[in-house]
């Protein structure tokens, strides 16, 4: 699906560009974002150890498995493949926490160690697992409970009221989590979507052992 | 009510980092873990995650700045726009609902430039600030997040992702009419 999105990005832009004489800008904005793009990973090279080595100490000293077990009468119905007390919980828990509290910084490290822990779980490594989609759609629809970015801009342009926003924030967003457990939950059903091999595809009877 | 809230909001994010990082810690030291040792040990992936995630940004962000520099943007909105019409989505706000999903500079700038033009208290203003809060850049975080394990086919995420993202432009325009 990324293909198509990609392809189309690239192929409109081009048309597009070409269309309105904005063809060098389309160039200039591909040479530009590549740089972007490395600035943006090396950027996080520092944020990313400081939180893993966090992490890792969450690891050993157990509070990943207790965290787990805590959020486990919620989790069991979203991530019915996860195990009880698998690290994985643990840090899906972490990153939608600071999503959820606008702390960006901290939730990028957070989900990209909640992949590699679903991927451990994952039987065919080249394919997401449902508890990935699952774990992407309440990502990317996530509740802000403190939208900190737009009120400081709110803020700096002169609002009277700039957290006025915080209310209708978190009814949107609840709009769009939920549909994002329905959807993905719906559509991993799907015979163009479902997984191919026998015994994962079951949700709960699949995930025990592999 | 109000200052009390932006007064709470700015306590629990200047509160909720220092605190996790000192309960984990805490908690590790009291566990008998040898806290120092295992943090460098975490810490050594730093560096390997942020490479690996490389070429996925490169292919995304390249994507969607050369679909912004194209001014795609206009034809997308002129295809779009009787459909929103249709459901009483101010005209200015459009391009804030198409950005949100690819960019989030791209649409904090549209969202400033918004309520710049109209004010911040206008109910232009609080509605892209309802749905600038309200989603996610998708694409961007399904691409760093597949690619960062080397996940190729991503089934259902993409339609997935997109439906929530319009579910949350919906319902911040629905309650945005309800409550200003």
């Amino acid at each position: 699906m990324l293909n198509y999105v990609w392809l189309s990005l690239m192929a409109i832009a081009i048309v597009a560009g070409a269309i309105n004489g904005k063809l060098p800008e389309v160039t200039k904005a591909a040479f530009d974002m590549a740089e972007t793009s490395v600035s943006i990973a090396f950027g996080l090279i520092g944020i990313m150890a400081l939180w893993l080595g966090i992490l890792k100490i969450a690891e050993e000293s157990g509070l990943n498995t207790l965290l787990a077990k805590v959020i486990r009468p919620v989790s069991k119905r979203l991530f019915p493949e996860i195990p009880a007390d698998h690290p994985a919980m643990a840090s899906i828990l972490l990153n939608l926490s600071a999503n959820w509290l606008g702390l960006s910084n901290a939730a990028t490290p957070f989900g990209l160690k909640a992949m590699e822990d679903l991927q451990t779980l994952n039987q065919d490594k080249e394919e997401a697992s449902d508890a990935m989609v699952v774990f992407m759609g309440l990502n990317t629809a996530a509740i802000t409970f403190i939208p900190a970015t737009i009120i400081g801009v709110r803020l700096s342009l002169g609002s009277a009221a700039p957290q006025a926003i915080i209310a209708t924030t978190i009814v949107a967003g609840l709009c769009a989590t939920t549909t994002a457990i329905i959807v993905a939950k719906l559509l991993q059903r799907l015979p163009g979507f479902k997984r191919r091999q026998s015994g994962i595809d079951s949700g709960i009877e699949g995930g025990k052992k592999s | 009510m109000s200052e009390t809230l932006s007064m709470v909001a700015g306590v629990i994010s200047n509160l909720a980092i220092p605190l996790v990082m000192l309960l984990i810690v805490g908690y590790g030291f009291f566990k008998k873990v040898k806290v120092y040792e295992a943090f460098v040990e975490g810490a050594k992936g730093g560096f390997e995650v942020a490479i690996k995630i490389i070429p996925f940004l490169v292919a995304i962000l390249v994507a969607i700045g050369m679909f912004r520099a194209s001014g795609a943007m206009d034809f997308l909105i002129a295809l779009i726009s009787p459909a929103t019409d249709l459901i009483g989505l101010p005209a200015e706000a459009l391009p804030v609902a198409i950005m949100r999903p690819l960019s989030g500079s791209g649409s904090l700038g549209l969202v400033t430039e918004i309520m710049k033009t109209h004010g911040p208290d206008s109910f232009i203003g609080r509605l892209v600030s309802t749905m600038y809060g309200s989603t996610e850049t998708t694409f961007y975080v399904l691409a760093v997040y597949f690619g960062s394990v080397g996940i190729k086919k991503t089934r259902h995420a993409v339609p997935t992702g997109l439906l929530a993202d319009a579910a949350g432009l919906i319902g911040a325009l629905v309650i945005c009419k309800l409550v200003f």
